[in-house]
């Protein structure tokens, strides 16, 4: 008994207090900072580093949708026209505006990336259910989305869970590039969720492929079908990213 | 007996491997896994006149390894192994999946990545190891779980409660890894990244074990500095995945003080690799050659200061863990894997050291920072969920102790060097402790020093079936206790 209060006393408040002003460490790789001008003689080294193929240039853009956050192109460019900044807010409800031109800031990114409806905040806004489902994923989005859960991100608070039926769900959240052998068994998950639902896209494998996008063991045929509310980038997004997209999203 | 002898990370030349007629190599695999040896390897590789099989046994008490090959066509039938030495089940299945030789009297010869997965039920003509019998009936469960986890199909055969049988289909998360590295051969960094992703919560382990490899076909020698920062990071890993694997743990018997108290300090763990190199899982931390990123003087203090504040909070948290009769009636007792069979099915990792069986790469086949720190191996008798749990629990703990020991040890030195070519006509066996126990990756390059086979081996693949018997005559609901208590890849295992 005496070890279990020693204990509680020692874990004390886990939770961080206040989600919204939460900071990650400086070493985290997040929104990056475009500066062509940097350009050194058109190099085009972080093009040809990049694995993802998520850097474009003339003009010089980078793709946080395929983007693996690795880093490698902010330490091949010697004039440091690729920045990332510990900003871990990249979620986007815009496809679009995950392809991070020159100049822009992260204030500009944020009024395009996210943009929350009322139909959504009227709908899930106090309540939201989802179901994840794993296909392909390598199992760093799956534990960074349980950890969103846990004592110290406690997303519980907000109101949103993830649940175990698809019946129960209001929407489904993918990771992985969406495995052939998975493919199936993603549609059957998502047809058991009832309608209005909601479909987001967790990590860069399940935006884009990511690693994996040239596999021909891959079939993402799913997308051509159904749209994607929500992505949420990071390889694999930080639990912070995942509750302040779906925070943003829901308009909270 | 003239099979090519070498270690870990050292490369042989192809043609020093000698190449027989299978009666033969089955002969002599048989003799020497008698005198202790243990099959760490066993795949085929296409070649132009049909397929070339590659067995690489490794003898841990002299920290040697041995290769030899035979050659077969395509149609052609061979004799199974795996009647008399059941830890070549897998291996044997995923060579008859891949090429179509077909091991004869193999007792259960069925696909290991494509049987139920990727058809959907109305077509599934798949053949379920069936009983009969009154009040016996059959659980499917899968391929999505309830939880956030990976999937895969678990078929149980009940009597009531009681499971007599659990079959486990695997293969939903097949992206085709293997053939990524061959496909992409002339990417070092693509490769890297790709390793990192074989399986996320491993990446240090097969990140290293990669680079290792290419490290050894290049005859680069990192710097010691390099290495201890590698070393580090695969401890804080192996920290981080045991505590998150003890919260679960109390999570599954509704221990929820147990559950918050040991996910709390995994985020403390977790936290710390990313203070080093910006990720949670180690992400971008190795490169070809060393490490990207260095542990300054202020960051060191504050990785002591971090691990030993674990130190103390892990003791406490586990004292209360393991004295909770309420914790101690589900876990002991519970999901019992006997030292011979562990033997017998060739377990590795913490889940074989719970069982009795001593075996630790760290220490058997050293690498990186354990060739110089030798690593005492820790094992257990009861081989229950308790002792896959508490051996959880004394791993924090030496690793935690590694660590410091490392630090201790930062002298300066280069971080990263650069890599010549790769050796041509080249086969290396990399193998590292994982904190789920033995990584193998073996890489062979062509004439040209480029990649030709890469084959990974993660050590799911030697432990899904040790989960399937662990349940036996166990009730239905202690299913997921035991599967957490080994908390076996998915992805590590579909490649």
């Amino acid at each position: 008994m005496l070890d279990l209060i020693k204990l509680r006393l020692r874990h004390g408040k886990q939770a961080i207090p206040n989600i919204h002003t939460a900071e990650v460490l400086k070493t985290f790789r997040g929104f990056p900072i475009v500066d062509e001008s940097k350009c050194e003689n058109n190099c085009e080294k972080c093009k040809s580093i990049c694995p993802t193929e998520a850097i474009e240039k003339n003009p010089l853009r980078i793709d946080l949708g395929k983007c693996i956050f690795c880093g490698e192109c902010e330490k091949v460019c010697s004039g440091g026209a690729i920045k990332f900044t510990n900003n871990y807010r990249i979620g986007s409800t815009n496809r679009e505006a995950l392809i991070i031109s020159s100049g822009k800031t992260f204030e500009q990114f944020e009024v395009e990336a996210i943009k929350a409806k009322k139909e959504i905040h009227k709908m899930f806004g106090r309540s939201l259910k989802l179901r994840q489902v794993s296909a392909g994923g390598c199992n760093g989005c799956e534990l960074e989305l349980n950890a969103s859960t846990n004592v110290n991100f406690d997303m519980g608070r907000f109101g949103i869970d993830f649940v175990a039926s698809p019946r129960h769900a209001d929407g489904i959240v993918i990771t992985g590039p969406i495995s052939s052998n998975m493919a199936p068994a993603l549609k059957d998950a998502y047809q058991s969720v009832s309608d209005p639902k909601i479909v987001i896209a967790v990590g860069t494998c399940s935006i884009s492929g990511g690693m994996f996008s040239s596999s021909n063991k891959i079939n993402r045929n799913f997308f051509d079908e159904i749209p994607i509310d929500l992505f949420v980038s990071g390889c694999p997004p930080h639990p912070l990213t995942f509750i302040h997209a779906l925070l943003d999203f829901l308009g909270k | 007996m003239n099979w090519a002898e070498t270690k870990n990370l050292q490369s042989v030349s192809l043609k020093e491997i000698p190449n027989m007629e299978f009666a033969k190599l089955r002969e002599q695999i048989v003799e020497m896994i008698m005198k202790g040896c243990r099959v760490i390897q066993f795949f085929g590789e296409k070649i132009n006149s049909g397929v070339i099989l590659y067995v690489v046994l490794a003898d841990d008490e002299q920290s040697k390894l041995f290769i030899a090959s035979s050659n077969f066509n395509e149609g052609d039938i061979f004799d199974s192994i795996t009647p008399e030495f059941k830890s070549f089940n897998y291996f044997e299945r995923e060579f008859y999946e891949q090429f179509g030789i077909k091991p004869q009297g193999h007792p259960w010869l069925k696909p290991v990545r494509n049987g139920i997965a990727g058809v959907s039920d109305s077509e599934v003509q798949y053949e379920f190891f069936e009983m009969m019998g009154e009040e016996v009936h059959e659980v499917g469960v899968g391929p999505i779980h309830a939880g956030i986890i990976e999937p895969g199909y678990f078929r149980f055969l009940c009597h009531g409660e009681q499971i007599h049988h659990l079959e486990i289909e695997l293969g939903f998360q097949h992206r085709g890894v293997e053939e990524l590295f061959i496909r992409n051969r002339n990417n070092p960094v693509y490769l890297l990244k790709l390793s990192e992703s074989i399986a996320g919560d491993s990446v240090i382990g097969h990140a290293g074990n990669f680079v290792r490899a290419i490290e050894s076909l290049s005859e680069t020698n990192i710097s010691r500095r390099a290495m201890v920062i590698r070393t580090i990071a695969l401890e804080l890993e192996r920290i981080g995945n045991h505590l998150g694997d003890l919260s679960a743990l109390a999570g599954d018997v509704a221990y929820l003080t147990g559950n918050s108290a040991f996910a709390a300090l995994r985020t403390k763990a977790i936290n710390t690799s990313m203070s080093i190199c910006g990720s949670r899982f180690g992400r971008g931390m190795v490169a070809i050659g060393g490490v990207n990123y260095d542990i300054s003087l202020e960051l060191k203090e504050k990785i002591l200061e971090t691990i030993n504040k674990i130190e103390e909070d892990v003791e406490v948290a586990a004292e209360v863990l393991f004295s909770s009769a309420s914790v101690l009636a589900r876990f002991e007792k519970t999901g019992i894997i006997s030292k011979d069979i562990a033997k017998e099915i060739g377990m590795v990792g913490p889940a074989a050291r719970a069982s009795g069986i001593s075996i630790d790469v760290r220490t058997d086949h050293p690498f990186g920072g354990f060739s110089l720190f030798p690593v005492h191996k820790i094992t257990l008798k009861s081989g229950d969920v308790f002792a896959r749990a508490y051996i959880r629990y004394i791993e924090i703990t030496q690793s935690i102790r590694i660590i410091k020991e490392q630090l201790g040890t930062l002298n300066e030195g280069e971080l990263k060097k650069n890599t010549s070519e790769l050796k041509p006509n080249q086969l290396v066996v990399s193998l590292a402790e994982g904190w789920r126990g033995e990584i193998v990756h073996t890489a062979i390059t062509d004439e040209n020093g480029l990649l030709r086979k890469y084959k990974i081996k993660d050590p799911s693949f030697n432990n899904w079936l040790a989960v399937a018997l662990s349940v036996k005559n166990n009730g239905i609901s202690d299913f997921p206790l035991c599967n957490k208590s080994f908390n076996l890849s998915y992805c590590g295992f579909d490649l």
